[in-house]
């Protein structure tokens, strides 16, 4: 699946297109097949995102996972600093980030 | 310490209150990010993989309590209660909001700091000798001279566009404790057969995808001419460096492409040009910055002896203490590396700690050293004892200076977004497994960069740990070799790169092959550069 991504201008947060607006939850992320290119277009014209790009990633049980480790870093937080990530009281974050 | 004169505060205060309208009108629409890219990048503010990053200019590594004190409440009040301080004496925030950080910028500007010319294809900030100033082994203190740089780096309106980044450091010392030779500039403060002191320049020196040690291009430049011969050293690069390709735009490519003669050659004939033009800054100029550079007033009755009693203390002077120019008085190093931790992280609360020690205990001064530590100075020997106590109380006293537990590693694939590989969780496991027996290794300096660009030093690791990205997968290329220090050398690759789990390994193999050649008091080092690398390569890849 074919995913979007950004940053929120103003906290810089990681954000993901759920269809409708930009969520700080990759699971909630959308596959927006072909449709990349103009979504981001619209988005960042209107100032909704900030340095947003499409991204491959895969959907199974454990939700939404980007393929490639830089973003799956992104997606929950630096892996050593647990406390700082987007759920920290999830074990098993790590291994699913690495 | 040197204080901001009226122009100095000025110039600051005015820059904040212009990225204050910067960021209003980015955050109203009125600004793209394509316009206001540049704009934060050369007020220190990166977008990371998590969020703005802000980078504050720390000159020379020299803070006074209060910056300290003023960093650690940023720290709580505008990030997560945590700083980074890295390899170029600098400290980095990675939670920063973008609608707070001119009021950030606003809170640094009252304690004569900011964050300008941290970023960017200019000169950065000017690194210097963590121990300058109280250095037994210094011929003069190289601050005031690093701060004259400073002064005319700053807004320098011929080099705000260079082709690339570019770092200058001045030592004056023997030792060099600053990697000077890994440098755009290493300027070296020297003294000359008629006892007159000048500057030794060292230029195209550097590390990141295409490692080299600068050549030296002049052995003597007169105080009187310094900023000249600096500003014809820039003025070549600026004129001729590649601007067609980023990987090959740093002064460290024109001087080797040109050849040290040529480069020289032609400095040396933009250099008497400029003689003509007189831009030279008056002396009088140095000499009102070097009266902020006296010596403390010093207990010149301090007793010249410790108690010892405590082995754990003992322990800690051993490692971490170092001689001062002062009968009495040592220098203290503090290690923001505990086993297992991130290295060159330090608490919001920490840094107050401190800041409260630098002023109970080191009149009123701190240094950031680009091995990510702090450093009081000037601790009086009958005072280090409760120092170390109070450090322990906080979590700062562990004993590892220099040792393989004291990693420098940049943030890496964690914060990072050019990172291709983690470097913290690297040094963690390394810190962990070599704990118990790093003082048998003795002085063994390794260190971890995410990527190419270095930021880790890996080139000048007696043991360096590359991180790469393989096929979407991390992997850990290992270095041995490299040195930063008086003979510089840059560290060769072993070969195929390690898993996470692998390069540890590795590392535990080198160092059972330097036990096993090691003769007298070599260091790894010693031993690799005699047996050379096959008995290592040997051993890691049986």
């Amino acid at each position: 699946m074919k995913i979007l991504t950004g940053n929120d201008l103003k906290s810089g947060a990681v954000t993901w297109w759920d269809g409708v607006q930009w969520s700080l939850h990759v699971s909630d992320a959308l596959d927006v097949g072909e449709n990349a290119d103009a979504i981001l277009a619209r988005e960042q014209a209107a100032q909704r995102v900030n340095a947003a790009y499409a991204i491959d990633a895969v959907k199974d049980e454990d939700g939404v996972r980007p393929a490639h480790i830089k973003d799956r870093i992104r997606a929950l937080g630096p892996t050593v600093r647990p406390d700082l990530t987007l759920k920290p009281a999830d074990a098993d974050a790590r291994d699913w980030v690495i | 310490m040197y204080k901001y004169d009226t122009y100095d505060q000025a110039m600051v205060d005015a820059r904040v209150e212009e990225f204050r309208d910067q960021v209003k009108r980015r955050l109203e629409g009125h600004l793209s990010e394509d316009h206001f890219k540049p704009l934060r990048l050369q007020n220190g503010l990166y977008l990371q993989l998590h969020a703005y990053m802000l980078r504050v200019a720390i000159p020379y590594g020299t803070l006074s309590s209060a910056q300290m004190r003023v960093l650690g409440d940023i720290a709580d009040k505008y990030d997560r209660g945590y700083g980074h301080f890295t390899t170029r004496q600098n400290i980095q925030y990675n939670w920063i909001q973008l609608d707070q950080t001119p009021d950030l910028l606003a809170e640094l500007a009252k304690v004569e700091m900011h964050a300008i010319q941290t970023s960017g294809n200019c000169i950065r900030n000017i690194s210097s000798d963590q121990y300058a100033g109280a250095a037994a082994d210094e011929i003069v203190d190289p601050r005031p001279y690093a701060e004259l740089l400073r002064q005319w780096s700053s807004f320098h309106p011929e080099f705000l566009v260079l082709p690339r980044k570019f770092k200058i450091a001045v030592i004056a010392s023997e030792t060099d404790r600053a990697a000077m030779k890994l440098h755009d500039i290493g300027i070296r403060m020297v003294r000359n057969a008629a006892g007159e002191i000048g500057a030794a320049f060292y230029v195209g020196g550097g590390m990141g995808r295409t490692p080299m040690i600068a050549p030296l291009v002049r052995a003597f430049v007169p105080l009187d001419q310094l900023i000249t011969y600096a500003e014809a050293c820039l003025r070549v690069y600026n004129r001729y460096g590649r601007r067609d390709n980023k990987y090959k735009a740093r002064i460290k490519i024109l001087v080797h492409e040109l050849g040290k003669d040529e480069y020289t050659r032609q400095v040396e004939e933009e250099f008497a040009h400029l003689l003509t033009q007189g831009i030279e800054p008056p002396l009088a100029e140095l000499e009102r910055i070097k009266a902020h550079f006296t010596d403390p007033a010093y207990d010149t009755a301090a007793p010249d002896t410790l108690d010892r009693s405590d082995p754990d203390f003992a322990l800690w002077v051993d490692r971490n203490c170092a001689a001062h120019k002062q009968p009495g008085y040592m220098i203290a190093t503090i290690s923001l590396k505990p086993v297992g931790g991130i290295p060159g992280d330090a608490s919001g609360e920490q840094m107050r700690v401190m800041a409260d020690l630098g002023l109970k205990y080191s009149f009123d001064e701190l240094r950031v050293t680009h091995a990510q530590n702090i450093v009081l100075p000037h601790v009086r020997k009958a005072d280090l004892y409760d120092l170390w106590q109070q450090l322990d109380a906080a979590g700062l006293a562990t004993a590892n200076l220099d040792l393989i537990g004291d990693i420098i590693a940049c943030p890496g694939l964690d914060y990072c977004s050019l990172a291709n590989a983690r470097s913290i969780p690297v040094a963690q496991k390394i810190s962990e497994r070599f704990a118990a027996k790093q003082a048998d290794l003795g002085e063994l300096k390794l260190k971890i960069s995410g990527c190419i660009n270095a930021c880790g030093h890996h080139h000048a690791g007696h043991i360096g740990i590359l991180g790469v990205d393989k096929k979407g997968t991390e992997n850990y290329q290992l270095l041995l070799g490299g040195c930063e220090g008086d003979d510089t050398s840059l560290g060769q690759i072993t070969g195929p790169g390690f898993s996470e789990d692998g390069i540890v390994d590795a590392i535990d193999k080198a160092t059972d092959v330097y036990l096993a050649h090691k003769q007298g008091d070599e260091r790894l080092l010693d031993t690799y550069r005699r047996i050379g690398m096959a008995p290592f390569k040997e051993a890691i890849y049986e």
